[in-house]
C-alpha cells in the first residue's frame, strides 16, 4: 500500500520542530506501525539522512515504551492497542497519516517523536510504592484479599505508564496514570498504612510536574491501551478528599 | 504542508502557571471547591426554575411569590434579611465556582504549551463537554449580566415597578422583543450542556463513585439538565406565543 506520512521532526530539545512529509510506496499491511517506521528509517539512513527517532522496546504491548500520536489519537485509531501492536491493515491505501509526539509541558520533546516521561517517575517516587520489611517471602494466602478487590487491583496494575492518558487529555492531566498506580496499592491490605501520605505526595508531585487538572471528560480512558477506567479516578478523588481533610 | 512551530519546551519553566501549595490549592483541591460551589448553584437553579412556574397561576400569585421572597422569615427577621443571606451565599458560591474554573483553566492551558496538528473528535464519556463547558460558561456569565439588568434591577426592562414581577416577565418576552427570548433560550442550551456534564462531574469529584454509580449519576445529570432547560424555557415561550399575557 502507498502512504503519505507527515512526521514531527525536531533535532533536539531546544530545536525548532516541524511536520515533514514522506512518501512510502510499498508498505505491507502485515507490518506493525513501528515496523513501517523501521522501513522508512532504513531508507533515510541509506539516503544519508537522519532517521526518525521514536521510543520502542518490547514490541509486545506490555512495556509502555512506545508512544506516538497517530492522526490525533494516542497509539492510533484502534482501541486498547499500543502503537507497536497497531498494524498497517488498519489504514487504507493512499492514506495520509500524521505522526506527532505526546504533547504536554511535563513531557518535553527530546528528539523527533521521543519525549522525556521522567515526570511519571517523580510521581511514583512521591508515594507510588509500599514500604515493606524484606525477608522470606510470606505465604501467598497469609493475607486474605477478597477476589473482587484482587481483580480490581490487578486491572489497575495493568497500567504500563505509557502516558497516552496525558497525550489524549485536553488538559494534559496525568490523573488516570496516577489514579491507576494508587488504585492497585489502595485496594490491597499492603497499601493501607501509606494510603494518606501516598495520595497527598503523588498529587503534589503531579501538579508540580506541570500536568493539568482533571475535567472528567474521559478522553484518557478512551485512549488507554490497557482500558483503565474512570472509576480509578473516582477512588483517587475519594482518597484525596479524606486525606486532605485529615491533613487540614 | 509543513508548519514551523517553535518548540516551547525550553521556555517551559518560565511559562508555567503559579505552583500550587497545600492540598486545597492542588488541581483536585480546586476541583472540589468547584464541585461543592456548583452543587449549591444547581440547588439554586432548581429552586429558581420551580419558582418561575408561579407565572402560570397569574399576576397576583406570581407577584405574591416575589413579595414572599422579600418577606421571607418575617416577622422573626427584618425585611429582606433572609433574602440577603441567600443572595450573599449565592454570590459567594458563584465567585468560588468562577475563580476555581479560571485557575484550573489557566493551568490546563499551561500543561499543553504546544498543540497537536491533527485532532480527532472526542471519544470519551463526556464528548460534548470538551467543546461546551468553557465556552458555555462564558455565554452564561454574559447572560447573567443581562438577566440581572433585565429582571432584577429592571434597567433594561420596560416595567420599572419592582413588585410587578409578572408584568416584567410578560414585557421582556413580548413577541416584538424576540431577540431577548432567543438569547434566553441560547443561554438555556449552554446551561443544559453545562449541567449535563457538571452534575455528574461534581459527584465524580466529591464522592468518586464506582463504574455502576458513575453511569447512574450520568443519567441523573441528563435528567436534571432536561428538567431545568424545559422548566425554564416554557416561561418565555408561553409569553412569546401568547399563552401568558
Amino acid at each position: 500500500m502507498k502512504l503519505r506520512l507527515r512526521i514531527w521532526r525536531q533535532s533536539g530539545a531546544d530545536a525548532k520542530g516541524r511536520m515533514v512529509s514522506y512518501e512510502l510506496d510499498d508498505v505491507s499491511e502485515d507490518a506493525s506501525f513501528l515496523e513501517m517506521l523501521d522501513v522508512l528509517n532504513e531508507r533515510l539512513i541509506a539516503e544519508g539522512e537522519d532517521p526518525v527517532a521514536f521510543d520502542h522496546d518490547c514490541r509486545e504491548g506490555i512495556c509502555g515504551a512506545c508512544s506516538l500520536v497517530i492522526d490525533g489519537q494516542p497509539h492510533g485509531p484502534q482501541a486498547a492497542t499500543t502503537t507497536c501492536q497497531l498494524h498497517m491493515r488498519q489504514f487504507k491505501d493512499g492514506d495520509s497519516i500524521d505522526v506527532e509526539p505526546w504533547r504536554a509541558g511535563a513531557f518535553p520533546v527530546i528528539k523527533d517523536l521521543v519525549v522525556d516521561r521522567s515526570a511519571f517517575d517523580r510521581i511514583i517516587q512521591a508515594g507510588g510504592y509500599i514500604s515493606a520489611p524484606t525477608g522470606t517471602a510470606p505465604d501467598a494466602h497469609a493475607v486474605p484479599i477478597p477476589k473482587q478487590d484482587a481483580d480490581a487491583a490487578f486491572s489497575a496494575a495493568a497500567c504500563i505508564g505509557c502516558g497516552a492518558c496525558v497525550a489524549a487529555c485536553p488538559n494534559g492531566s496525568g490523573m488516570l496514570f496516577m489514579a491507576a498506580k494508587m488504585a492497585h496499592l489502595g485496594l490491597v491490605p499492603q497499601g493501607q498504612p501509606e494510603r494518606s501520605t501516598r495520595v497527598l505526595g503523588m498529587v503534589a508531585a503531579h501538579d508540580d510536574a506541570g500536568f493539568g487538572g482533571c475535567t472528567n471528560v474521559g478522553e484518557c480512558a478512551a485512549a488507554c491501551p490497557k482500558e483503565i477506567g474512570l472509576d480509578v479516578i473516582g477512588q483517587l478523588n475519594r482518597d484525596f478528599r479524606k486525606a486532605a481533610i485529615r491533613a487540614a | 504542508m509543513s508548519t514551523d512551530l517553535q518548540s516551547r519546551t525550553a521556555a517551559r519553566s518560565a511559562k508555567r502557571a503559579p505552583k500550587p501549595t497545600g492540598p486545597w490549592r492542588s488541581n483536585i483541591g480546586l476541583k472540589i471547591a468547584m464541585a461543592v460551589s456548583g452543587v449549591l448553584l444547581v440547588l439554586f437553579i432548581i429552586a429558581h426554575m420551580a419558582g418561575n412556574l408561579h407565572v402560570f397561576e397569574g399576576r397576583e400569585e406570581m407577584n405574591a411569590y416575589a413579595h414572599g421572597l422579600r418577606t421571607l422569615g418575617e416577622p422573626l427577621l427584618p425585611h429582606e434579611s433572609a433574602l440577603w443571606v441567600l443572595r450573599i451565599g449565592l454570590i459567594a458560591a458563584a465567585a468560588v465556582h468562577i475563580w476555581s474554573a479560571v485557575v484550573l483553566t489557566r493551568r490546563s492551558l499551561a500543561a499543553r504549551p504546544v498543540r497537536y496538528h491533527s485532532r480527532k473528535p472526542a471519544k470519551g464519556e463526556s464528548r460534548h463537554a470538551v467543546a461546551t463547558m468553557r465556552w458555555g460558561a462564558a455565554v452564561l456569565v454574559l447572560f447573567l449580566a443581562w438577566h440581572l439588568l433585565d429582571l432584577t434591577f429592571r434597567t433594561v426592562n420596560p416595567v420599572k415597578d419592582v413588585p410587578d414581577a409578572y408584568g416584567a416577565v410578560v414585557a421582556t418576552f413580548s413577541p416584538e422583543r424576540w431577540p431577548v427570548t432567543v438569547f434566553y433560550l441560547l443561554a438555556l442550551v449552554a446551561l443544559g450542556f453545562h449541567l449535563r456534564h457538571g452534575v455528574w462531574s461534581a459527584v465524580q469529584t466529591i464522592a468518586g463513585p464506582d463504574t455502576k454509580w458513575r453511569k447512574r449519576t450520568q443519567a441523573v445529570a441528563l435528567a436534571v439538565a432536561l428538567v431545568v432547560v424545559v422548566g425554564f424555557a416554557i416561561v418565555p415561550l408561553s409569553v412569546t406565543f401568547g399563552l401568558v399575557e
